[in-house]
């Protein structure tokens, strides 16, 4: 037992991903034992991942040495830097580690249902699998390259899972394509600042390189690189055309993940700019770049959002206008960082409300894409124009509908309001221009879920509609588990806060301690 | 500590204060509603919804579709929408050229800063 605690780190990793390569072979056998076996281990994975952030967040990062005699062993004999594949997991790591394995997990159980009439469940299990462990991957570990393959996997499987033929409208492959090329450009554009760095430093290991940081010109040109695709990736305006078609066009459980794979993006800019470049580079402007970015992505976000009669693209343009929040409070938080009086006096809050943000955004943009799997499912369409009295036969997904639109809306007591009210009063503070726009993204984005309330849910039952019954039980089970966190979330911040999201934020600031946990001196 | 005080560095939200606050106002508005209307008649003319005089639509037919809501809002902001929507081509080309674009703005800020 002792054992496998031990490996936990490289078990989170191994057991999806081995789980990916043993279901095909199972399909072969038996279909229906596939899904409960991603089910199973994905849950396995959940636990292990409570686990080594019960030991991070009381004992401090855990380093875990692949190859190595010993798995803390981080300097051999002789060597003044790394160079085995190192996993180093601060608390800033394992808060992500933590969304991916419970959003990966409810995707699954919400999977054995929502995918039980599809063909091809082998491959789709097999993705969602590789899936997730290319997310703890990117999210784990401490070398940049190692960074780069599982950000490969994640895309390769994240194209994939999005041109699976779950929807019989929309145009699935198109989506995939675009996804494909622009996750091709990032790919390469990261490969490159990764060279950049191992040109100059011989190292790929980011708490070496953070060490030696000298922000040259080419360290400029990596910056600027991992940044913008980066950004991308996360779904930031103007650079997040493919995320409606993308989230739009893949089943609903897997909306819910890539939403999550977005993250992992965001987290990892956020990783590179506080972890590896830190003071070295300018913060008052790169925290302004990300600043702007925010508020085009909340702003431009909300209002395409507002227009949309497609469900999924509805909430998909929300997804845009979310991660500018996070964008805005971690971006003040830079923006301050070289400042003391300012950081203690807001940045580390407006740090803290991005953060949370990201566990919120999880939940409730989950919820939200449960649901309209829900109403895909019983009623075939996307089209909200299409759509009206739900609500008289789908009194569950009804009910969960209402807590992730009061939750994305900032309606207390739910979680969104909660990260929006700290974002909104540590910015205030830095600007107030940018806590009034956050506010009036809110405005809107209730006013955008008004309209779908009234569109699928309300009104008569519509003739076509009147036999429609409630999703089945593990659909249920999935969202009333995220209705529960939001709730849940909402009621007790502070426990939240002081005990996730706090030491997140200090373990990306402190980058003094990030570059001794691997090369000593702590 | 109070797990459900959440301190925003400017001040304090106390959920369950608003919980309860919602909860005592939920019944008052409950008690005012259960009190009725003492003109009230059901099943009268006073219950059906006054159209000008033209009869009533079924209700089947009177759901509003997503399409036709916030008309006002967009038609208000119509300039802003237009070359909004325009953006939006679904081009993969115009995809890479808004990457190249930003990345191009990037560069040249954090080149002359």
């Amino acid at each position: 037992m002792n054992s496998i605690l031990l490996h936990a780190p490289a078990l989170i990793i191994a057991l999806p991903l081995l789980a990916a390569f043993i279901t095909p072979i199972l399909g072969r056998f038996n279909r229906k034992t596939i899904s409960w076996l991603a089910t199973c281990v994905l849950g396995l994975t959940l636990l292990l991942t409570i686990f080594v952030a019960r030991q991070v967040l009381t004992h401090g990062p855990i380093v875990y040495v692949f190859g190595a005699t010993e798995t803390g062993l981080t300097l051999p004999f002789g060597y003044t830097m790394p160079i085995r594949i190192i996993f180093q997991i601060d608390a800033m790591g394992i808060f992500m580690g933590l969304i991916t394995s419970l959003v990966a997990f409810l995707a699954a159980i919400y999977s054995i249902s929502y995918m039980e009439q599809h063909t091809g469940l082998d491959k789709y299990y097999t993705l969602l699998l590789l899936l997730a462990t290319s997310m703890f991957g990117m999210e784990l570990t401490g070398d940049i390259f190692n960074f780069f393959v599982f950000f490969e996997i994640a895309s390769i499987s994240s194209v994939a899972l999005i041109a699976f033929r779950s929807t019989i409208s929309g145009e699935p492959a198109e989506a995939g394509l675009k996804y494909m090329v622009v996750s091709s450009i990032s790919a390469l554009m990261v490969l490159f600042a990764i060279g950049l760095f191992y040109g100059q430093y011989d190292a790929l290991n980011m708490a070496t390189i953070a060490s030696v940081m000298q922000f040259t010109q080419l360290d400029k040109i990596a910056l600027i690189l991992l940044v913008t695709v980066l950004a991308m990736k996360a779904g930031s305006v103007p650079m997040h055309m493919w995320t409606p078609d993308a989230y739009s066009e893949a089943p609903a459980a897997i909306t819910m993940i890539l939403v999550a794979a977005s993250q992992a993006s965001l987290y990892a800019l956020f990783r590179i700019v506080f972890s590896i470049y830190n003071v070295t580079l300018n913060t008052i402007t790169v925290g302004w770049i990300l600043i702007i970015l925010g508020v085009l992505s909340m702003f431009i976000g909300v209002t395409m959002a507002i227009i949309q009669k497609d469900i999924k693209r509805l909430m998909a343009y929300h997804s845009i206008s979310q991660t500018g929040y996070m964008l805005l409070g971690v971006g003040v938080g830079l923006a301050v960082l070289t400042n003391p009086v300012a950081l203690e006096s807001f940045g580390i809050k407006a740090m803290e409300g991005g953060i949370f943000h990201i566990i919120n955004n999880a939940l409730y943009k989950g919820l939200l894409f449960l649901t309209a799997g829900a109403i895909f499912l019983r009623t075939d369409t996307r089209d909200l124009n299409k759509m009206g009295g739900l609500a008289h036969n789908m009194t569950y997904t009804t009910i969960f509908y209402i807590i992730g639109a009061a939750a994305i809306a900032g309606i207390p007591p739910f979680n969104g309001f909660a990260s929006k009210l700290i974002i909104y009063e540590s910015v205030y503070r830095f600007n107030p221009l940018l806590a009034i726009i956050a506010m009036l993204v809110s405005v809107l984005t209730l006013a955008s879920f008004v309209k779908v309330f009234h569109s699928a849910f309300l009104g008569p039952r519509l003739e076509q509609y009147k036999s429609v019954q409630e999703v089945p039980k593990s659909m249920i089970i999935a969202m009333a588990v995220l209705s529960c966190l939001i709730v849940f979330f909402g009621l007790f911040p502070n426990l939240i806060v002081k005990y996730i999201v706090h030491p997140a934020v200090m373990a990306l600031i402190n980058q003094a301690h990030y570059t001794a946990t691997i090369l000593g001196g702590i | 500590m109070n797990i459900a005080l959440l301190e925003t560095g400017s001040g304090y939200w106390n959920t369950l204060i608003w919980v309860v606050t919602a909860l005592i106002i939920g019944v008052c508005v409950l008690w005012l509603r259960n009190r009725g209307e003492s003109r009230y008649k059901k099943d009268t003319d006073q219950t059906k919804p006054f159209l000008s005089g033209n009869p009533e639509v079924s209700k089947e037919d009177s759901h509003v579709g997503a399409s036709h809501l916030y008309w006002g809002f967009t038609e208000a902001l119509k300039n802003y929408y237009e070359p909004l929507v325009k953006m939006h081509t679904g081009n993969i080309n115009d995809y890479s050229g808004w990457i190249v674009l930003v990345m191009a703005i990037i560069f040249i800020i954090i080149g002359v800063s």
